[in-house]
């Protein structure tokens, strides 16, 4: 049979079992586009902007990940762009993909072979580009290659630790024949070959260590949530009777509702999970990889601890913190072997630690807000959320204030329902991921949380939310503010407050009115339930505009180069702000806050 | 800060230096000397670089190498029994005979061969170890060095085993 590389770059994803595609045609990849109508199982979604083409992608695939599966069935995000611009647009998604271990396949055309190089009209190096942003990388000159590629570009996102790979296919090579031999069944890549099954040596050695530790913590990542292993870890901490943290894309790994969790570490984490880091005596960080803002100051971090760390990469390994016991693999297999290793006689008592602990948890508890309060607060709006949803919703987050507030605020019990760019911090990624992940989970309620800064760099997207009628709920947190950079100004700048103010943005009612969306405007607490009813009484997309107060800091707060230890608890509601806190000098100065 | 001799084998292809190049950039390492070339294996290219960086930064860029799917194998060569050999050409102003033949003498304490002769120099090859190469150039060049090319580094274990550190041998590099 001969068919030609568009058709073949199609069938492929047929075979990969592809049913959502995001992106946008340009000139050359036309052919493409021109044969997608034929393949009624690919479902293409239109976007104003490839960028969100890729995080749509990044938000379907992760919020996909709840269904566990086998590794190589795992379901991978699939986005679409032209050559030059078209590609570049899809960089920052990429990049955001690859920095939180996303799979991902982005397909790209590019100007026919015989202009390859020429500087020709929307021609871009783009594979050149993508090199540092992606596990893998092909560039496509030849038709007969495209089958083998997809099967690999497929393969190589989904297993081992996941990440984007990118193929770059130029025009002429979509529009030629060639002659279709079936899809490959297997790959032949004898340099990748990652590391599922634990070396039980190291398994044993930390199992020993698990049973002398007497003040020992959990630190969950990502890894279970992309291995699927929230059950192995649930077991395995129940067992051992260990406290569990998550780190802030692990959130969602681990029941917050459960007696042994701790809620998530870090920056703006807990203070008790950041104590309980810096005064215990075993770490075990499963699937996370040491971000510094999981773990503050490398040199500071859990200074009295032996660390066991267990990741399928072993990069992660050592990278930025010292390791006792390193254990290369997938977290559900790991847990799977440490488990059984573990004798539960010569396991030390821990009630005293988690008595500790609990300790810290009453004295520094969330902010409480009274009843009725002159402005509206960003946590007031995120329980109000928890309350209606009862706490079963999908948070898509964006980054700042909002992303921290909807971390802390909001009890995440079912795997995959925290969904945020940790690792890139892309503003913009909420409402295209929020979209992306309605679509992959259209049995669950998902909620976009986006502060009025990140909702300015695509909110073009509405019109997809309008078109297909996704009925993602917006929870628009506006303070008029880059609330995280004016608080970070505020504190490390001596209150120099640069180009922060986003006073004067548009009338977001009116802006969901133009693109046929409800919208509805909340500005004092008692109208929070009222209005995030009837946003999800709605069948449809709805926007809720909370007109928040301005200057809210974001606490707990581990400072730029310090360490879990030295975190600045919060004070309570009616205490000093933060500004007053650095006027008194009680508070944290800019001189010990050099940023990192 | 050390120097270290890397040794990878890659299958052969067009954007693996640019991949192995791209790890090294974005952590400024700096590669002091860099060759490329086919092995006994047909498709399979072996690299040889020395890098001068901290034991635990050479560590962690072999660990992203490792993770570049082109690369089969790396190994740090830097505490083996091991041969280093690179070759140099260097073009040596001699306007005199005197000169010449003092030239021709050092080149033959170094065993280098002299490869061109012309009116007012001669161009000469040497074979050795790094320092081997520096000295006769800093023997030359009272006499004036015109032109100079090393081809860099390449190196080779002693004995019968292949390069160690296996990708299944990876945990070595963190233990």
């Amino acid at each position: 049979m001969r068919l030609n590389g568009a058709r073949a770059i199609c069938q492929s994803l047929v075979e990969e079992g592809v049913s959502t595609i995001f992106g946008l045609p340009g000139g050359a990849i036309m052919p493409l586009y021109d044969v997608l109508p034929e393949f009624q199982q690919l479902r293409h979604i239109l976007v104003r902007h490839e960028q969100c083409a890729g995080h749509m992608a990044d938000g379907y695939a992760r919020a996909a990940a709840a269904t566990r599966k086998p590794q190589d069935e795992r379901t991978v995000g699939v986005c679409f762009g032209t050559s030059g611009p078209g590609a570049t647009n899809l960089v920052t998604g990429i990049c955001n993909a690859h920095m939180d271990s996303v799979p991902l396949v982005a397909i790209t055309a590019n100007v026919p072979n015989s202009m390859i190089g020429t500087d020709a009209f929307q021609e871009a190096d783009i594979t050149g580009i993508t090199i540092p942003i992606t596990k893998q990388n092909y560039f496509v000159r030849d038709g007969r290659d495209l089958a083998r590629v997809i099967k690999e570009a497929f393969h190589l996102a989904r297993t081992g630790r996941p990440g984007p790979v990118h193929v770059d296919v130029p025009k002429d090579v979509l529009l030629n024949e060639i002659e279709w031999h079936g899809y490959p069944t297997g790959v032949d890549l004898p340099g990748y070959q990652p590391t599922l099954e634990p070396n039980m040596r190291q398994v044993k050695e930390a199992a020993r260590l698990i049973e002398r530790a007497q003040r020992p913590v959990i630190i969950a990542g990502q890894g279970v949530l992309l291995s699927g292993a929230w059950d192995e870890l649930l077991s395995f901490a129940e067992k051992a009777r260990i406290p569990v943290m998550t780190t802030l894309l692990g959130i969602s790994g681990f029941p917050e509702t459960h007696p042994l969790s701790l809620g998530f570490l870090g920056m703006h984490g807990w203070v008790h999970s950041n104590y309980a880091v810096h005064n215990a005596d075993l770490v075990v960080s499963i699937g996370m990889r040491m971000d510094d803002r999981a773990c503050g100051k490398f040199a500071g971090f859990a200074p009295q601890a032996k660390i066991v760390h267990i990741d399928i990469d072993p990069a992660e390994i050592g990278k930025n913190v010292r390791v006792d016991v390193p254990i290369v693999g997938d977290v559900a297999r790991v847990l799977t072997k440490l488990e059984p290793e573990l004798n539960p006689a010569a396991m030390q008592n821990h009630q005293a630690w988690l008595d500790q602990i609990g300790a810290w948890r009453e004295q520094y508890p969330p902010k409480h807000y009274p009843e009725t309060t002159p402005e509206l607060y960003q946590p007031q709006v995120i329980q109000a959320l928890y309350r209606a949803t009862r706490g079963d919703a999908v948070i898509v987050a964006d980054v700042g204030q909002h992303q921290m507030f909807a971390a802390q605020h909001y009890l995440y019990t079912q795997p995959c329902t925290y969904i945020t760019s940790g690792g890139l911090g892309t503003m913009g990624y909420s409402l295209p991921a929020a979209i992306g992940a309605q679509m992959a989970r259209p049995d669950k309620q998902v909620w976009c949380v986006v502060g009025d800064g990140c909702f300015q760099m695509t909110l073009q997207e509405l019109a997809v939310l309008a078109v297909h009628r996704v009925p993602v709920k917006v929870a628009l947190l506006n303070n008029e503010y880059l609330g995280m950079v004016r608080q970070q100004q505020q504190v490390q700048y001596k209150g120099n407050l640069v180009e922060v103010d986003l006073a004067g943005a548009p009338d977001y009612i009116k802006l969901a009115q133009a693109y046929g969306i409800p919208a509805w405007r909340v500005t004092e607490a008692s109208q929070l339930d009222g209005a995030i009813g009837a946003a999800m009484a709605y069948p449809g997309p709805a926007i809720i505009e909370f007109r928040v107060a301005r200057t809210e800091d974001v606490y707990p707060w581990v400072l730029g180069g310090t360490s879990l230890g030295d975190v600045l608890p919060d004070t309570p509601y009616d205490g000093p702000t933060t500004r007053e806190r650095v006027l008194a000098g009680a508070g944290p100065s800019a001189k010990d806050a050099s940023d990192r | 800060m050390s120097k270290h001799t890397l040794v990878a084998t890659v299958e052969e292809g067009p954007v693996v230096l640019n991949r192995v190049l791209s790890l090294f950039r974005q952590r400024s390492f700096a590669i002091e000397s860099l060759s490329i070339g086919r092995t006994n294996e047909v498709g399979i290219m072996r690299l040889t670089m020395v890098v001068d960086g901290a034991r635990s930064a050479v560590e962690q860029v072999t660990k992203q190498l490792y993770k570049v799917i082109e690369v089969r194998k790396v190994s740090d060569l830097t505490e083996d029994a091991r041969l280093e050999r690179e070759l140099a050409l260097i073009k040596v102003s001699c306007k005199a005979a005197p000169q010449r033949a003092e030239v021709m003498q050092i080149a033959d304490i170094y065993r280098a061969r002299i490869v061109d002769v012309a009116s007012t120099s001669l161009m000469v090859e040497v074979t050795g170890p790094t320092v081997k190469v520096d000295s006769l150039i800093e023997l030359f060049r009272p006499y004036g060095v015109k032109e100079l090319v090393r081809t860099g580094v390449v190196a080779m274990s002693r004995g019968q085993a292949a390069p160690r550190s296996e990708k299944n041998d990876r945990l070595k590099l963190v233990s």
